[in-house]
C-alpha cells in the first residue's frame, strides 16, 4: 500500500530557504580545531619542543660567529625561521592529515553527503589550519623569550607572511590529503617535498652565504620567501625585499587554491 | 509521477561503469512520497552503486536522479538536506562523542541547537542515552550501527535511505530499529531500505525493486510480488514410514527429516489431486500444512540466487 500523498516532515524543506553554508562551515572549523585539540600533546607540544631542540643546538653550535644580519645574533636569527618552518610543517599536517585520516577510516562520507560546497570545505580547512600554527608559533615565540628578545620591526608584515604561508601550506596540505590514499602516500610528500623545501629555504642561514648554483635554487623556493619575509617583519632585513616576498608566496597561495579549488570541486580522488 | 508532487526519489537511466564492469545498466524507477520501499538484489546487483550515486558519493556516467524534484547534480545542495543515507559500512570517527558527532553532523546541514532535542529524543529511541559521552571508538559493532542511523537523520531528511542497516546486529537492535523505522515511516518519511533479510523486506517494505547485473529485474508491490509466484507449497508427512507414489515424485523441492515439501502449480496441480493419489496408494498422512510462497522463492526464481546460510540474499 502506498501512502503516496502524505506529507513529509517539512523541517529539511524549511531548512531550504535559510542560508545555512555559514553554519557548516564554522561546524566544520570547529570539528577540524576539536580533532587537533584533543590531541594537544602531538599537535602542539611535540612540534615546539622539536624546534626548541634545533634552536638549543644550533645556537650553541653557532656561538661566536659572526652576525648573518648587523646588528643581529645568531640566535636571534634563527628564531623566526624556525617558527615559520613549524608554521608550515604544522598547516601542511593538520590538513593533510585530517583528510588522509577519515579517507582511510571511511567517515569522510560523512562531509560528502554533506550539502557541504568545495568553498566551504576549502575556507574551513584552511582556518583550522591557520589556528594550530598561530597556536604553534605563539607557544614558540614566548619559549624562545627566555633565549632572546627579538625586535617588531613590521608587524603587519610578520601577519601577512603568516597568514599567507599558513594558508599556502594548509591548502597543499588538503591537496596531498585528496591525493594520497594510504599514510605512505602522504609520508613521502612530507618527505620528499614539505621537508626538504622547509630546511632548504634559508632557516639556518642566508642564502647569500650559499654557492651560485644553490643560491639560484633557492629563489624557486617558495619556503624561502615566507622564512625571508617573516624574517624581515622581525628584523626589517631580509635577503629579498619584503614585497617580492609577499607577491611570491601571494602568488603560491592563488596557484595551489586554484588547484584544490578544483579538486574540491571536481571531486577529484573523492567522488568516483 | 504527479507534476504537482514530486516522486520521494526519481532514477531515470542511470549507467554506471567502474573500468570494464558495468555496474549499473540504466536503471529507471521512481520512489513516492511516503512509501516504505525495499531495494533487493544478490551480491553485486548495484544496490550501493546507487546509493551511492543517490548520496553523491559516485557520480553517474549517465542519467539523473532527483530526490523530490531536485537533481542530486544540479541542485545538489538542496537535494543532499532532503536525504538521509545510513552507509553500510560501519565508519565512524575516533576523535568525538556520540553526542558531540551527531551535534556536528547536524551542523553540516545547516542545524543548530533546535535540533538537540531531537538528538535527545533519537538517543532514546535507539537505545543510545547512556553512551551519548561514550567516545565512537569504545562502542560496540550494533552501537555504532545505531549512531550512524541517528547521524543520517539528525536533519530530519524527509527521504531516509538505509544500506543493510541491520547486518550483523542482533535481535533486539533488529526489533528496535524496525520499530523505530516503522514510527518514522508513519510520520510520513519515506524509507528505502536495502537488506540481506528478506522477511524483514517483506514485512517492512509496501513495494519492492530486485535488481540484478545493474538491472531492475521487477519493481511491484510487496503483495503483488508474492502473487505472481505461480507455486504453492504443500508439506506432508506420511505415517507408518509410507512412500511417496512414483506419480508425486516430481513434484518434490525438498525432503527431510520425514517431511516431504510438494511445489504445486496454481490451476495444473490442484491439492485434492495430491489427496486424490495418497489414497488411492494406501497412505496414511500423519501431517499435513501448506505454505505460501516467500520473498525468498520469488527472489530466487528472479535472481537464479540460492539462498545462503538462511536467508541471505542482499
Amino acid at each position: 500500500m502506498s501512502r503516496g500523498d502524505s506529507q513529509p516532515p517539512d523541517f529539511a524543506a524549511a531548512e531550504l530557504a535559510r542560508f545555512s553554508d555559514r553554519v557548516g562551515f564554522l561546524t566544520l572549523t570547529g570539528k577540524e580545531i576539536k580533532r587537533f585539540w584533543s590531541v594537544l600533546g602531538q599537535t602542539v607540544t611535540a612540534p615546539v619542543i622539536t624546534a626548541l631542540l634545533y634552536l638549543l643546538v644550533f645556537a650553541q653550535a653557532m656561538q661566536g660567529r659572526a652576525p648573518v644580519y648587523p646588528g643581529v645574533s645568531y640566535t636571534a636569527f634563527l628564531v623566526p625561521g624556525l617558527v615559520m618552518m613549524t608554521v608550515i610543517q604544522n598547516a601542511f599536517a593538520n590538513s593533510s592529515s585530517s583528510l588522509t585520516q577519515s579517507k582511510i577510516m571511511g567517515n569522510l562520507v560523512f562531509l560528502l553527503m554533506a550539502p557541504l560546497g568545495a568553498w566551504e570545505w576549502f575556507a574551513a580547512y584552511v582556518v583550522a589550519a591557520l589556528v594550530r600554527a598561530a597556536l604553534v608559533a605563539t607557544v614558540m615565540l614566548t619559549a624562545t623569550l627566555f633565549f632572546v628578545r627579538l625586535p617588531l620591526h613590521a608587524p603587519l608584515a610578520l601577519l601577512a607572511m603568516f597568514l599567507l604561508a599558513g594558508a599556502s601550506l594548509a591548502v597543499l596540505g588538503l591537496i596531498a590529503g585528496i591525493v594520497a590514499s594510504k599514510f605512505d602516500h602522504l609520508a613521502a610528500f612530507t618527505n620528499f617535498i614539505i621537508t626538504p623545501l622547509s630546511f632548504l629555504s634559508g632557516v639556518f642561514y642566508s642564502v647569500h652565504a650559499l654557492p651560485r648554483f644553490w643560491f639560484l635554487a633557492s629563489h624557486l623556493n617558495p619556503f624561502f620567501y615566507m622564512i625571508d619575509g617573516f624574517r624581515y617583519g622581525f628584523f626589517g632585513q631580509a635577503d629579498v625585499p619584503i614585497l617580492l616576498s609577499l607577491a611570491w608566496v601571494a602568488g603560491f597561495l592563488a596557484l595551489v587554491s586554484a588547484i584544490c579549488l578544483w579538486m574540491l570541486m571536481t571531486g577529484y580522488k573523492l567522488r568516483r | 509521477m504527479n507534476t504537482l508532487v514530486p516522486d520521494a526519489l526519481s532514477i531515470d537511466g542511470v549507467h554506471k561503469s567502474f573500468g570494464t564492469v558495468q555496474a549499473l545498466d540504466g536503471i529507471s524507477f521512481a520512489i513516492r512520497r511516503g512509501e516504505f520501499f525495499g531495494l533487493l538484489g544478490p551480491n553485486g546487483a548495484g544496490k550501493s552503486t546507487l546509493i551511492n550515486i543517490v548520496a553523491g558519493l559516485i557520480r553517474p556516467d549517465q542519467g539523473r536522479v532527483a530526490v523530490l524534484g531536485h537533481d542530486t547534480v544540479r541542485d545538489w545542495r538542496s537535494a543532499r538536506r532532503l536525504i538521509g543515507v545510513v552507509p553500510q559500512e560501519l565508519v565512524f570517527d575516533p576523535f568525538f562523542k556520540v553526542v558531540d558527532m551527531l551535534r556536528i553532523q547536524a551542523g553540516y546541514y545547516g542545524c543548530g541547537r533546535e535540533v538537540w532535542p531531537w538528538i535527545d529524543e533519537m538517543l532514546v529511541r535507539l537505545d543510545l542515552e547512556n553512551k551519548r559521552n561514550a567516545s565512537m571508538r569504545a562502542l560496540s559493532g550494533g552501537m555504532k550501527r545505531r549512531v550512524l542511523i541517528a547521524q543520517a537523520l539528525v536533519h530530519r531528511p524527509p527521504v531516509v535511505i538505509l544500506d543493510e542497516p541491520t547486518a550483523g546486529v542482533d535481535v533486539e537492535l533488529r526489533r528496535t530499529l524496525w520499530s523505530f523505522l516503522r514510527e518514522l515511516h508513519a510520520r510520513g518519511t519515506t524509507v528505502v531500505l536495502t537488506t540481506h533479510y528478506l522477511e524483514e523486506a517483506q514485512d517492512l517494505c509496501e513495494r519492492i525493486a530486485i535488481i540484478d547485473r545493474g538491472r531492475v529485474r521487477v519493481i511491484e508491490t510487496t503483495t503483488q510480488l508474492l502473487d505472481r509466484h505461480p507455486f504453492r507449497f504443500l508439506r506432508l508427512k506420511l505415517g507408518n514410514g509410507g512412500v511417496l507414489p512414483e506419480s508425486l515424485r516430481p513434484l518434490v523441492s525438498d525432503e527431510k527429516n520425514g517431511v516431504t515439501e510438494l511445489r504445486l502449480e496454481r490451476g495444473k496441480h490442484p491439492i485434492s489431486g495430491v489427496f486424490a493419489a495418497l489414497r488411492t496408494a494406501g497412505l496414511d498422512i500423519e501431517d499435513v500444512h501448506t505454505r505460501e510462497p516467500d520473498l525468498e522463492d520469488i527472489f530466487i526464481e528472479l535472481t537464479g540466487e540460492h539462498a545462503v546460510a538462511g536467508r541471505v540474499a542482499g
